[in-house]
């Protein structure tokens, strides 16, 4: 009954499939897109965080602080650019981003 | 040692369940409400863990901040969420299909690992038993690790600027102060003194010379 490591990577692993799953579901809708992003660094930072308890090692921590940096700087830009594109476009499906026809 | 086993289990499966609720509400504030409950209970994980600091910050950058601004943009935005909804069905096979594969493929590794035994002379920075978890965490990180504090400091100003940058609007009609105009002016520009004759007021000619 003693919970190891095994079961927060599952958590994690679970948690990473589920922001890949919501990426391929939303394909339209943008925002649940950023949100399914944000749960997958969820599932990065709870794997960073288990290792380093569980070896002993403080650095996965310090590393888990960066990713949440990360994240949070990437929910500010994409957001930023999402009311920039709605404001100009008047919409924000994914399918009429084709302004750069990349 | 059956009460932290029990704990794992509720935080790790609320947090599951509202993950899966993130991806299928069909509202997206609902989306961004279970995203908050997802973070809370994945902190409790993290207390459980002993990441006491950082699933405090969880809560906090995450809860106060992302998930806020979440909120602000899909109720600021008028955008019709039952058009972005289509086709949610049509993608649902193959993405289950992909994500099944994923996880598949995950659950076996960590089904079928074992840690190097060297890995534990690789270790640089020992978790301390002595001091409270954010101590520890303060130790090296502005001690070993103070470039890579710096560097995230410089992405959150480079987020905040670009961010800025992005949703700045200049309006023609709002009146802006600028200062070099006004450090520029004279008392000249401003105003013209006229001596004025008793009984007879300010002459047309002055009067139109004022006026330009």
């Amino acid at each position: 009954m003693t919970i190891g490591l095994g079961h927060y990577l599952a958590v994690g692993a679970i948690l990473f499939t589920l922001g890949i799953l919501g990426i391929f579901l939303n394909r339209k809708n943008i925002i649940v897109i950023l949100m399914s992003i944000e749960l997958i660094l969820l599932a990065v930072n709870t794997n960073l965080v288990a290792f380093s308890t569980f070896l002993g090692d403080i650095v996965g921590q310090v590393f888990a602080l960066l990713v949440l940096t990360v994240a949070a700087a990437e929910a500010a830009i994409g957001l930023a650019i999402l009311v920039v594109y709605f404001r100009n476009r008047g919409s924000i499906a994914v399918e009429d981003v084709n302004l750069m026809k990349g | 040692m059956i009460l932290p086993a029990l704990f794992f289990y509720l935080f790790a499966g609320v947090c599951v369940a509202s993950a899966v609720m993130v991806i299928v509400s069909r509202n997206p504030v609902h989306s961004v409400l279970y995203l908050i409950l997802a973070f809370v209970n994945a902190s409790g994980l993290f207390v459980l863990m002993g990441a006491e600091f950082l699933a405090m910050m969880l809560i906090v950058v995450y809860v106060g901040a992302v998930a806020v601004l979440f909120l602000f943009v899909i109720m600021m935005l008028d955008v019709d969420f039952v058009e972005l909804r289509e086709g949610f069905i049509e993608y649902l096979p193959v993405g289950l299909v992909i994500g099944g594969i994923f996880l598949f493929e995950l659950l076996l590794t960590v089904g079928f690992w074992v840690i190097n035994p060297g890995v534990t002379k690789t270790i640089t920075a020992a978790i301390p038993t002595n001091v409270s978890n954010t101590e520890a965490l303060g130790l090296v990180l502005y001690t070993k690790y103070i470039h890579y504090f710096q560097l995230a400091g410089m992405v959150l100003l480079v987020a905040m600027i670009g961010a800025i940058v992005l949703t700045l609007r200049h309006k023609a009609s709002v009146k802006r102060q600028d200062i070099n105009v006004q450090n520029a002016r004279t008392p000249d520009m401003a105003m013209a003194l006229r001596k004025v004759a008793s009984g007879q007021g300010l002459q047309d000619a002055d009067a139109a010379e004022w006026v330009k």
